[in-house]
């Protein structure tokens, strides 16, 4: 039978996602090192998952509220302002989702429409771009690069902006460079945000991971911004909780009630279990999230530093838990320089390509693994530069 | 906890340059404090994690507890004094326990070597008044490593995307 026809042409037409291509090599050979993995190595605060347990326990396994439970919004309510000096209202501006994932998706398919064009810079998550094409809107890829720290500069944003642009996507810290946008550079881009009529999802799923004495800015915390602003995040980095599916989207009412329909007939609630835990993680959690921080940031001076000393000069990373060093100094192509690297010393690392065509001369470094794995890893990549080079 | 010592007791071979970007120091800061740390006597060496079941013929472990009545002058230490200064005796903790005072683990080639050890050269001290053995199967964790190879250790996570 030939499925091309019935299949939807636009879900068919989208590439696949290219971070993985190296996973599953690494995932056929013996004895690899990955540092391509997106997510903490961390597992879930003990007290968190005890929550869990004990609600399992109890039975508490029904559906939970469409929005999520109230207790829940309440906390997550509490913790943006506690923690990002941005206040939500639980009862309507407060989405409980399936993941941060899942609050993207909702929020780019509540707002665009057949021909919008969504603004997305790049390098970054790869989700943005085919959800934006699946909801019939136009990807507009603006190019962050390694000079401007990977921020988003008012001038490219400007630049980008047409009669017919409805949204900008605002993926800081930001997957795969590490790179943040603080205020003021956040107050740039709001100028501009100010003059047109367009809103904005902040991607801030990686807000509690930022190093060095200044802490995330949510863009919702910029005057006048909170109104344009859908921001998105979770607790699968923060409290190393991916596998329970967590995540929320804080907005203006008018956008998260159209968010809650969506979400309504297509999910109906997020896992039970989960809020439970989030629950807890957002009364007692703020120590564990210090814990992890400063492990990676540990890991981050690390790797940051040997990657410098071996010529792979790399632009510091503030937030998230990625480097992204060029890889220029070897002279291949990014594709080209991750698949050798395998097979030659047996490290996965993920091609900048995977997250853009401006990714391009770049890799993507995961540190969420062990600083001995780590280390090893280091190891095996300065061996594979030396080879190389002695090769000419 | 100190982030210095902490990195340390995990893995000792990190140069001190290593440890110095990690805790954003300079490297001479790094040096004196671990040249401090030893003068203290806070940093009393480093050895290597072996994991001596893999190893053939590597002998045998036991756990030693000893009940002892307590010197006026001294208490415990005396005692502790004479236990750890066998070569086979690998540590000795003070115990906060109602059945025992004084905990060693001790090596030994066999059972009967070390069985031999604790009638002839540990109960027979003044002050002891009673032990338990319990000899060592399997190891499965020390200094804070994994011996233990499962699943577990091997990477779960998937990549999802």
């Amino acid at each position: 039978m030939d499925y091309t026809k019935l299949l939807n042409q636009r879900l068919t037409g989208l590439k696949p996602s290219g971070i993985r291509r190296f996973f599953d090599i690494a995932n056929e050979m013996d004895h690899v090192i990955s540092l391509s993995i997106g997510e903490p190595d961390f597992t879930t605060p003990w007290h968190v998952r005890q929550e869990g347990i004990e609600t399992l326990r109890k039975g508490q396994t029904w559906y939970s509220p469409n929005r999520g439970f109230e207790e829940l919004r309440k906390q997550i309510s509490n913790y943006y302002a506690r923690r990002f000096n941005v206040e939500y209202d639980p009862d309507q501006e407060i989405l409980v989702s399936v993941g941060g994932s899942e609050a993207i998706d909702l929020c780019i398919r509540a707002l665009v429409q057949e021909g919008d064009e969504v603004l997305i810079p790049q390098p970054a998550f790869v989700c943005y771009e085919p959800m934006t094409i699946m909801a019939g809107g136009t990807p507009v890829i603006i190019e962050t690069k390694a000079e401007d720290a990977f921020r988003l500069t008012a001038e490219q944003l400007e630049a980008a902006i047409t009669p017919r642009t409805k949204l900008l996507i605002l993926p800081f810290p930001n997957n795969p460079t590490g790179a943040v946008m603080r205020r003021e550079h956040l107050e740039a881009i709001a100028k501009v945000i100010e003059k047109h009529d367009i809103l904005v999802l902040s991607d801030e799923i990686y807000g509690e991971l930022t190093y060095g004495k200044e802490r995330h800015v949510s863009f919702a915390d910029i005057p006048h911004m909170k109104e344009r602003t859908i921001v998105v995040s979770g607790f699968s980095k923060a409290y190393a909780m991916t596998g329970w599916r967590l995540g929320y989207a804080l907005g203006p009412e008018p956008v998260i009630s159209q968010m809650l329909k969506l979400h309504q007939y297509a999910i109906m609630s997020a896992p039970t279990t989960a809020q439970y835990a989030a629950i807890e993680a957002l009364k007692h959690g703020d120590n564990d999230i210090e814990h992890m921080r400063e492990e990676y940031d540990m890991r981050r001076r690390l790797i940051v530093d040997e990657f410098g000393r071996m010529g792979m000069t790399c632009f510091e990373p503030e937030g998230a838990f990625y480097v992204f060093p060029s890889i220029q100094v070897s002279g291949m192509t990014s594709e080209d320089f991750c698949e050798k690297l395998i097979y030659a010393q047996r490290v996965a690392i993920v091609p900048g390509t995977a997250f853009g065509d401006c990714g391009e001369g770049f890799a993507r470094v995961s540190y969420s693994y062990s600083l001995k794995h780590i280390q090893e890893a280091l190891v095996r990549i300065e061996k594979f530069l030396n080879e190389k080079h002695s090769e000419g | 906890m100190n982030k210095l010592l902490e990195l340390l007791s995990r893995n000792a071979e990190f140069t001190t340059a290593q440890l110095a970007t990690m805790l954003g120091q300079s490297e001479d800061e790094v040096k004196k404090q671990i040249a401090d740390y030893k003068e203290q006597g806070i940093i009393k060496g480093s050895t290597t994690l072996i994991n001596w079941d893999k190893v053939p013929e590597a002998g045998v472990m036991a756990l030693i507890e000893l009940k002892v009545t307590p010197k006026a002058e001294t208490g415990f230490d005396d005692i502790a004094r004479i236990v750890m200064s066998y070569d086979n005796v690998e540590s000795v903790y003070l115990a906060a326990s109602s059945r025992y005072d004084l905990i060693a683990m001790v090596k030994g080639s066999t059972i009967q070597e070390i069985a031999e050890f604790v009638s002839k050269r540990l109960s027979t001290l003044d002050n002891v008044i009673g032990t338990a053995t319990s000899f060592v199967l399997t190891h499965y964790k020390s200094g804070g490593v994994s011996f233990y190879d499962s699943d577990e250790d091997r990477e779960q996570r998937s990549m999802i995307l």
